[in-house]
């Protein structure tokens, strides 16, 4: 009896979950010298049509809250508060 | 004049800052970064070496930690904070310094002495040296390459606010005395209270002529006046 509603728990708990992406990469006018490095590597692998390389950081996030607006809302503010540095660093949020 | 320093996990100039308050009479204490309130203190120290791993940015998770916060309090209401290395990159997280501490442009950590000239001895952390003196000091970073915006840049300018700029021996501020790609060869800032300051060189690696010089003496010692 436990595991079956341990089980039910767990599927409603999924349910109840949103995911979201967040991309973090620096903005456009700051130099990004890791992405260069990269890009350089490819062009000397051969990558010839290559315009260049930003790198970024990548996040998954799970919120416990299946209303979509306040959810996208809460992971905006985490963005701001802390995943992003927005002085230097923009970010996109996707459902996912 | 009471200090404090705060101790993060990874922090590692603590005791060497603390050797250096001591030795130039300050009442110094050590802070955990887990403590909730700040001792009794009129100069606040966020040291060099690391925080919580750098995880995410350098200084990011530091710069919301619950000591932290409290050095945030303490500064609006006008105590003053030295922020040396990660220290300055801490303030910059926490939004009390202005503008960020990107990768070094040649992507290396550098250790090495370099020079850095006083551009603002009008403050409290800078009196005792001459405008425009040189001074050497160790560098030992791999965010040291300071970013802002043209906005910020303009007031840091308008405002005196750049307290040292990477120089060569001679005192030329150009690309070839900037060891990290610093904006203008930026190596430290005050706020525009100036009662803090945040920067990459080490001055409490020079207070004694048998390891190296006594060029950070000064800074410690303006803060006594």
């Amino acid at each position: 009896m436990k595991l079956i509603s341990e089980k039910q728990h767990q599927l409603n708990s999924k349910k109840n979950n949103l995911k979201f992406s967040v991309t973090v990469t620096l903005k456009k006018d700051v130099l990004d010298p890791q992405g260069k490095v990269v890009q350089n590597t490819l062009k000397n692998l051969g990558m010839s049509n290559l315009k260049s390389v930003r790198q970024g950081k990548y996040f998954e996030i799970e919120i416990d809250n299946n209303d979509l607006a306040a959810a996208t809302e809460s992971v905006d503010k985490m963005c701001k508060k802390l995943l992003a540095n927005m002085i230097i660093e923009d970010y996109k949020v996707n459902k996912i | 004049m009471n200090s404090s320093v705060i101790v993060f996990p990874g922090s590692n100039c603590d005791r060497d800052v603390a050797v250096a308050l001591e030795k130039l009479q300050f009442k110094n204490q050590m802070v955990w970064h887990k403590e909730t309130k700040l001792p009794k203190s009129d100069l606040i120290v966020i040291p060099g070496g690391f925080s919580y791993g750098d995880y995410l940015r350098s200084g990011a998770i530091a710069g919301k930690s619950l000591i932290v916060s409290e050095v945030i309090k303490a500064a609006d209401s006008g105590r003053l904070v030295l922020g040396i290395c990660n220290g300055f990159q801490v303030l910059t997280e926490t939004g009390l310094l202005k503008g960020a501490l990107l990768r070094n442009n040649n992507l290396k950590f550098i250790n090495r002495d370099i020079n850095i000239k006083v551009l603002n001895n009008n403050s409290k952390f800078s009196g005792n040296y001459k405008k425009n003196q040189i001074l050497k000091m160790n560098i030992a970073h791999n965010e040291g390459n300071y970013f802002t915006n043209q906005e910020h840049l303009k007031e840091l300018i308008d405002e005196n606010l750049i307290a040292f700029k990477y120089c060569s021996k001679d005192g030329d501020v150009n690309e070839d005395s900037n060891p990290n790609g610093s904006l203008q060869n930026i190596a430290g800032i005050f706020n525009s209270k100036k009662n803090i300051l945040g920067m990459m060189p080490h001055p409490e690696r020079m207070i004694d002529n048998l390891i190296s010089n006594t060029d950070g003496i000064n800074l410690f010692t303006s803060l006594l006046k």
